[in-house]
């Protein structure tokens, strides 16, 4: 996984509580492999209207926000499925950092899984965000001091350290579980013999 | 003296391998069920052409995608291509597969615990959100992402940072005609979708006691839309009687050994939680969902809520964004509410107890419009049929069909047409959830029979005086 550090790019407001990942992406789409890309999938339904048409209004369709790599959403983004591809169809569609005030605990883990940065600011700073946001397209992510520059703005913002020394150094949640095997294999010999009934009978 | 324990702080330490620097743990998974949707976690399996590392601790099972049609014919070849999927990923992999024809297929959530899978005591892990319906039988049981999933496929651990815990208390009577699903709305809309965040949710509290375990998992299920990693439900009689007998599910000394081991299980009297939240059990009354969150959960009495009410202009245009998508009017009574179509089943709402429910309302009566009923396993199906609850059902004039997650999630071709008001037994009423452009409103299966009897949202309470 590639290391994240800053960033500085387009940036994206989006200004809805309760983003699902039924909305991030329809359940229909979640067939597609991640080697087809699921980038188009990203927003399908608030994007395009029922005939494919795009709605003008939708702020990812504004040409003047394409390639955004920045999102910001406001309360509980990713509530919902488990579904990765939620994560996968926003870093396929260029995105590298979202920012809201809560996250769906499952998206949020599964972000980190895919290089994907979720970062959390306060309810008074994201309407900050937003609004500069709206106004300027552009924000730089500092991952290293948790600040989130736009406009006139720099807020900071919180992420679980453990979560943040992965994604600046691009660890691999195998690589470092590989490091434990022999711990793994004792702690499974240890425990049939303590809990023989925790096997399923077969 | 030893620290007072919560029942999650108990399981936890019984699973955890390693306690990382960083702060995570390393737990042990004693269960892992993958179904169609789990093919990206296999693919990265293979990417690295590596092995499963526990094929005997891994099931599979065949839901998301299957037909509910009898003949169980695909209506689409990229459909059955997901059914081909787990079924070559699971055969390559020596796993376990309860398929489509498979007499213990259904939904994974109902068929874990009716097989003596899901026991109490365990850690179980699976590529779905509400996966948290196996802690009703007191287990840490844990919603996970693809990559998570191909974490346990090869090493059947996973990484977790523990939650907080949170304790919901409810205490006092349930009232005629509500449901488990009433209580865990009522939860839902007491404390927001993110009401839980970062927490293993607890149920406690005398009502919890008296929930049947189905009721139970009913509870646990909806327990991710309050924001809760995890829901649990401390082992007891109700628990251990259910358990017994299982095909899965340990037998003899061992049984007795599990029983000695699962009655240590629950949270010693001065435990602490994080957070701690109690509702009155007597004051739940039938609940519906007006809006697209689950925290859009009003009684049957009310009426949908006015933006104008509402001070921040925000959340005001956001509910306002709900009602047009959802086609209502500000202040429209929730009984005048019309609904197209109903859908009785998923993985909350489709255990013999819940068609038992829906049964008792439509026995005798007709539908005023049309819906699906299916069963949460071929199981429960066939249970259901032996009652003659599918006679009840047919001649109201529903449909009865297979075992799947149907119209839940729609990806199987049921789906609620664009603009359609459903009645909706589900555990999801976002926007495209049962289709794109469907409404959903949630609610129990009792509820939703009164909706289909009076073809308009509905209390259940009046139509069964006089009832069992």
């Amino acid at each position: 996984m590639q290391p994240f550090k800053q960033l500085s790019g387009g940036a994206v407001a989006l200004r809805r509580d309760n983003v699902d990942t039924d909305q991030v992406i329809p359940a229909r789409f979640l067939k597609i492999s991640r080697a087809e890309g699921l980038g188009d999938a990203l927003f399908r339904d608030l994007r395009f209207d029922a005939d494919g048409k795009p709605r003008p209004d939708f702020p990812l369709n504004d040409p003047a926000r394409k390639g955004a790599s920045i999102l910001i959403g406001r309360r509980n983004f990713g509530v919902g499925s488990s579904r990765e591809a939620a994560v996968y169809a926003l870093v396929d569609h260029g995105f590298r950092c979202v920012v809201a005030t809560s996250f769906g605990d499952i998206f949020a883990g599964n972000s980190v899984n895919n290089g994907l940065v979720a970062a959390i600011v306060s309810e008074e700073d994201i309407e900050k965000l937003l609004s500069a946001v709206e106004q300027t397209g552009r924000a730089e992510v500092d991952l290293e001091a948790q600040t989130i520059r736009a406009g006139n703005y720099v807020v900071p913002f919180s992420i679980d350290p453990a979560r943040k020394m992965r994604l600046l150094n691009g660890w691999d949640d195998l690589d470092l579980t590989a490091t434990y095997k022999d711990r793994i294999e004792a702690f499974a010999a240890k425990d049939r013999s303590e809990r023989p009934w925790a096997v399923p009978v077969t | 003296m030893t620290q007072p324990l919560t029942l999650f702080d108990k399981i936890w330490a019984q699973h955890e391998i390693v306690k990382a620097e960083n702060g995570l743990s390393l737990l042990w998974v004693d269960r892992h069920y993958v179904h169609e949707g789990s093919f990206q976690g296999f693919d990265k399996v293979d990417a690295r052409g590596a092995k499963v590392a526990r094929p005997d601790l891994t099931f599979g099972i065949a839901d998301h995608y299957v037909p509910t049609n009898h003949s169980r014919t695909f209506s689409d070849p990229s459909l059955k291509r997901m059914n081909d999927q787990i079924e070559e990923n699971t055969s390559r992999h020596g796993i376990m597969l309860m398929g489509m024809n498979d007499p213990r297929q259904g939904i994974v959530h109902v068929v874990g615990p009716e097989q003596g899978l899901t026991i109490p005591g365990l850690v179980i892990v699976c590529g779905d959100s509400h996966t948290a319906t196996h802690g009703a039988l007191g287990a840490i049981a844990i919603g996970i992402g693809a990559s998570e999933v191909s974490h346990v496929l090869l090493s059947q651990t996973l990484w977790q940072k523990k939650p907080k815990r949170l304790r919901v208390t409810v205490d006092g009577k349930t009232g005629p005609g509500i449901g488990a699903k009433d209580i865990a709305l009522s939860i839902i809309a007491k404390i927001g979708t993110n009401g839980a965040q970062g927490h293993a949710v607890e149920y406690a509290g005398g009502a919890i006691r008296a929930l049947t375990m189905e009721g139970r998992l009913t509870l646990c299920n909806l327990a991710i839309e309050s924001g809760a990693r995890t829901g649990m439900v401390a082992p007891d009689e109700t628990t251990f009687a259910y358990a017994k007998g299982r095909p899965f599910a340990p037998k003899g000394a061992d049984f007795d050994r599990a029983v000695d081991a699962w009655q240590l299980l629950s949270s010693d009297a001065d435990a602490e939680f994080d957070t701690e939240v109690s509702l009155d059990a007597s004051a739940i009354a039938p609940v519906v969902t007006w809006g697209t969150s689950p925290e859009d959960t009003l009684p049957i009495d009310a009426a949908v809520p006015d933006p104008a009410q509402v001070t921040d202009p925000d959340k005001a245009q956001q509910m306002q964004g709900a009602l047009d998508y959802m086609g209502l009017s500000p202040r429209q009574k929730l009984t005048d509410i019309r609904v197209d179509r109903v859908f009785i089943g998923s993985c909350t709402n489709a255990r013999i107890e819940d068609l038992r429910a829906a049964a008792s309302v439509l026995a005798g009566r007709k539908a005023k419009v049309p819906g699906l009923v299916s069963a949460g396993s071929t199981q429960v199906k066939h249970q259901a049929e032996q009652e003659g609850l599918d006679k009840i059902f047919t001649a109201a004039g529903l449909t009865w069909g297979e075992s799947g997650c149907s119209m839940c999630i729609g990806i199987n071709g049921d789906t609620v047409a664009p603009g359609e008001r459903c009645a909706s037994t589900t555990n999801l009423n976002f926007r495209g959830r049962q289709g794109p452009g469907a409404r959903t409103h949630l609610m129990s299966p009792a509820m939703v029979a009164a909706a289909a009897v009076t073809g308009h949202l509905a209390d259940v309470r009046p139509m069964l005086r006089g009832r069992a």
